[in-house]
């Protein structure tokens, strides 16, 4: 095929450090280890980080299989919408409509479990209403692709268009449906049922048929063991009553980064966000994939939409995204337009906040403080070593800061887990910024024979 | 040729008022559209909006509803002139108005000079909080989308959440009690004497907020600052190009510290109505939502002052026509926000397709241009090949 010749290289150019000159020191060495050592090693510190903290501070809920458990459940929404989204910035358009598709999808995921009927065998369940929030949000996603695509509209004009349309409208059926039924209201459906969930066998104790497996993680996080059991603990959280729909995500994810980047549809589609010119001239039919990134990013969204509902809240009620469509467009900026990088900003923003469902939530995000000022000091070092002043005082400066919160109180006030998920967001950013690059040819209308 | 002229000019009217107003029908249609799946009378629908939305109280309460949403418009078109997309006007004018509504109640001042103050505070928290964003993309090239949804969070969940039992009200213990009420010399008076010149007296207790006259002004100020002045040349050109804007010597970190100043500057007065003409405190149901309301308002109105007063306008009389509807059970009155996005799809696609028409025509006027001139028009440049 002749669109091979748009190699890997020409469309990321290798990372290098901004000044040019090679990266030294301690951190050369790591960004030089294969990858899967490198995120061991960074799992590493951060569980020791945290249990070190844990220590320290008095609190026992920051390792715990709970703290794990509800960080990947609710990093869902976000990290299924932000898959969705960089579906459509790779194909060059910007999604700021993630929300509204997101409203389409919470709406019909109750709908749909009620209601709705896709197919024989599964009606009247709520794998009916994830179907029909994903039917749903693609919809919202092929209205974006119309008016971006083939009509060359603005795109984030037809973003705040979807955004106003999905509550409008989700309000406008509530009003009109959910009021008829049993248990519903102008804003509320009826309850619904998740999709279920397991625990993994002998790891986390699981079920065999009526014999229950033994439990080797969950000896090993109450054996307190400094480390081991902080480890074991945060590890059974990915595999203890884990919701079928979580599992559904992760491999969302898996598969979004192969097709992006290891088959012939995702470079074609990655094209048409790189240099949609250049791909043209190359046989490759930009409207197609654009299209294709969009509708796709819409689907998702609405199924995130669906994971509020079936998996969260149980129940369809109006406003209950919470601007989560946008905190999804910002973990895919803050993850470099990369699958694992929106993993990484969903679940570093759902950490805190799952913590602050634990019973002793005050004392746990005071902890949080320090985790946060000790990785601030690593930070300053490694910043040193690099010979970046600036970067190292602003660090070093964050973490004297919350060091000395954490001493002067003795309990986090209660607005501070709401908050704490948008400042670490924001504080990491402060320091990778510089390494982050958007697809070249995001947000631009593209015209078929050139511009 | 008289006749050519009068049909191209024809044309190019039709060209500008094509758009907006087959954005209007199409909005009109899909409404219907919706309304007659859903088992309510369109035309009994309609035809009550438009009864009930020309009474002189629902103008009032049109221009009420307006007033915020325009000055949310200017404040996000600043940005988006200098390509800048402020996402944060939202937390920007609940910050600023939860401030000048604390600071607002513990001071006495002569009259204008209360009133004054508490606009300036809430100018100057509006820029601080839309300045940090700009600070943050300059110094540290931070995206400025990101920044500002994660301060909204910041701002309404953490700032205000902190401060605001240190300023809550002690004696009111209503469930929505809020910050102490605001000393009437504090108080903006209403323009209901104005109107009333001109019309009937205004029943039901209704009144025109005095905001609008400082929205008039910011109206006017945009328009000529933007359009008029040497800084409006700059921020355009280094939205529309930074690099040429660079090269002609405008500094691009402090064009956009300026934009994003002025936009927070311009988004403190959208919660000024609420703090100077009707509630006069900040409480726990402050109205919210105009943030992403002006965005839409901005973008309707393609950036332009009267374009957005117009946007805006039809957006208030949306939303204050569409209350009969619940009222008389014909319909639910979130059709309104149905109408709304419709109108600003159709409207940009509308203006989009009036664009190439427009090029089109251009290019073949052009190439006619061309084919006149020359003596072999076979042969003209171009001409063949466009």
């Amino acid at each position: 095929m002749s669109n091979q010749r748009v190699s890997e290289s020409t469309i990321e150019p290798p990372l290098s450090s901004r000044d040019g000159k090679p990266r030294s020191g301690a951190f050369a060495r790591f960004a030089a280890l294969p990858g899967w050592a490198r995120w061991s090693l960074a799992a590493t510190i951060g569980i020791l980080l945290l249990a070190i903290v844990q220590d320290l501070s008095g609190t026992e809920s920051l390792t715990t299989t709970l703290s794990s458990q509800t960080a990947l459940k609710w990093s869902m929404p976000v990290l299924i919408a932000g898959i969705g989204g960089l579906f459509s910035e790779r194909s060059g358009v910007v999604n700021i409509g993630l929300e509204g598709m997101m409203v389409f999808g919470t709406w019909f995921a109750a709908w749909g479990a009620i209601d709705g009927t896709l197919w024989g065998p599964l009606d009247g369940s709520p794998w009916t209403g994830l179907m029909w929030a994903t039917i749903a949000g693609a919809l919202g996603g092929l209205l974006h692709a119309i008016a971006t695509v083939h009509f060359g509209v603005d795109q984030i004009v037809s973003g705040v268009a979807i955004n106003l349309l999905g509550p409008g409208l989700s309000r406008y059926l509530s009003e009109r449906i959910f009021v008829n039924y049993q248990g519903g209201s102008q804003t509320q459906s009826p309850r619904v049922g998740g999709l279920g969930d397991f625990t993994m066998p002998f790891l986390a104790g699981g079920r065999i048929g009526d014999w229950k497996s033994p439990d080797l993680l969950g000896s090993i996080e109450n054996s307190d063991a400094f480390f081991f059991s902080d480890a074991a603990g945060l590890l059974r959280g990915t595999m203890f009553e884990l919701r079928y729909f979580t599992v559904l995500g992760l491999i969302l994810t898996a598969v979004a980064a192969w097709v992006l980047w290891r088959t012939r549809f995702g470079l074609r589609l990655r094209t048409s966000g790189e240099a949609p010119s250049a791909g043209e001239s190359l046989g490759v039919n930009i409207y197609t994939y654009r299209y294709a990134g969009v509708v796709i990013s819409g689907a998702l969204a609405g199924m995130a939409g669906g994971f509020i509902v079936l998996e969260l809240a149980q129940l369809y009620r109006g406003g209950q995204t919470q601007g989560r469509g946008f905190i999804a467009l910002a973990a895919l900026i803050f993850g470099n337009w990369r699958a694992a990088g929106v993993l990484g900003g969903a679940l570093l923003f759902s950490y805190p906040l799952g913590l602050s469902f634990g019973l002793d939530d005050e004392k746990t995000t005071r902890a949080l403080l320090l985790v946060i000022a000790l990785a601030m000091v690593l930070l300053a070092l490694s910043k040193l070593s690099q010979q970046k002043r600036t970067d190292a005082m602003i660090a070093a400066a964050i973490g004297a800061g919350s060091f000395i919160w954490f001493l002067l109180s003795d309990e986090a006030p209660s607005w501070l887990p709401n908050t704490m998920p948008f400042a670490v967001v924001l504080i990491v950013l402060v320091f990778a910024s510089e390494n982050l690059r958007s697809p070249r040819a995001l947000g631009i209308p593209y015209r078929r024979g050139g511009t | 040729m008289s006749s050519r002229v009068t049909s191209e000019r024809r044309r190019q009217l039709l060209l500008s008022l094509g758009p907006p107003v087959a954005a209007a029908v199409l909005a009109i249609v899909v409404s219907a559209i919706v309304l007659v799946i859903t088992g309510s009378n369109p035309f009994r629908t309609f035809a009550t909006m438009l009864e009930f939305g020309t009474r002189l109280e629902t103008i009032i309460q049109a221009l009420n509803r307006a007033t915020p949403l325009f000055l949310s418009g200017v404040a996000a078109a600043i940005g988006f002139r200098m390509n800048l997309f402020n996402i944060g006007v939202e937390g920007q004018y609940i910050l600023a108005s939860f401030a000048a509504a604390a600071i607002g109640a513990e001071i006495i001042l002569p009259g204008p000079l209360h009133v004054g103050l508490i606009m300036l505070i809430s100018m100057v928290v509006g820029a601080l909080a839309a300045g940090l964003a700009g600070f943050l993309k300059v110094t540290r090239g931070v995206n400025e989308v990101i920044s500002t949804i994660m301060l909204n969070a910041i701002y309404t969940g953490g700032i205000i959440a902190a401060v605001f039992p240190l300023v809550i009200d002690r004696d009111n213990n209503a469930a929505n009690a809020g910050t102490k009420l605001i000393n009437e010399s504090g108080w903006l008076p209403d323009l209901n004497g104005v109107v009333e010149i001109f019309t009937r007296d205004i029943k039901g207790s209704r009144s025109l907020t005095g905001v609008l006259v400082a929205a008039i002004i910011v109206g006017v100020g945009y328009h000529v600052v933007v359009n008029r002045s040497r800084f409006g040349f700059d921020l355009r050109a280094s939205g529309m190009n930074p690099f040429a804007a660079r090269a002609g010597g405008v500094p691009p970190k402090r064009m956009i510290m300026i934009a994003m100043l002025a936009s927070g500057a311009i988004a403190g007065l959208i919660g000024m109505p609420e703090i100077l003409s009707n509630n006069h405190s900040y409480d726990q149901g402050f109205v919210q939502g105009l943030g992403f309301g002006g965005i839409a308002v901005a973008l309707l109105g393609r950036l332009n002052a009267g374009g957005m007063a117009v946007a805006a306008l039809l957006f208030g009389f949306l939303d204050s026509s569409a209350a009969i509807l619940q009222v008389r059970q014909l319909a639910s009155s979130s059709i309104t926000s149905i109408m709304q996005a419709t109108v600003l799809f159709a409207a940009v696609v509308a203006y989009q397709i009036a664009e190439r028409i427009r090029q089109r025509e251009e290019i073949r006027a052009a190439g006619e241009a061309i084919a006149a001139e020359s003596s072999e028009p076979a042969k003209a440049p171009g001409s063949a090949s466009v």
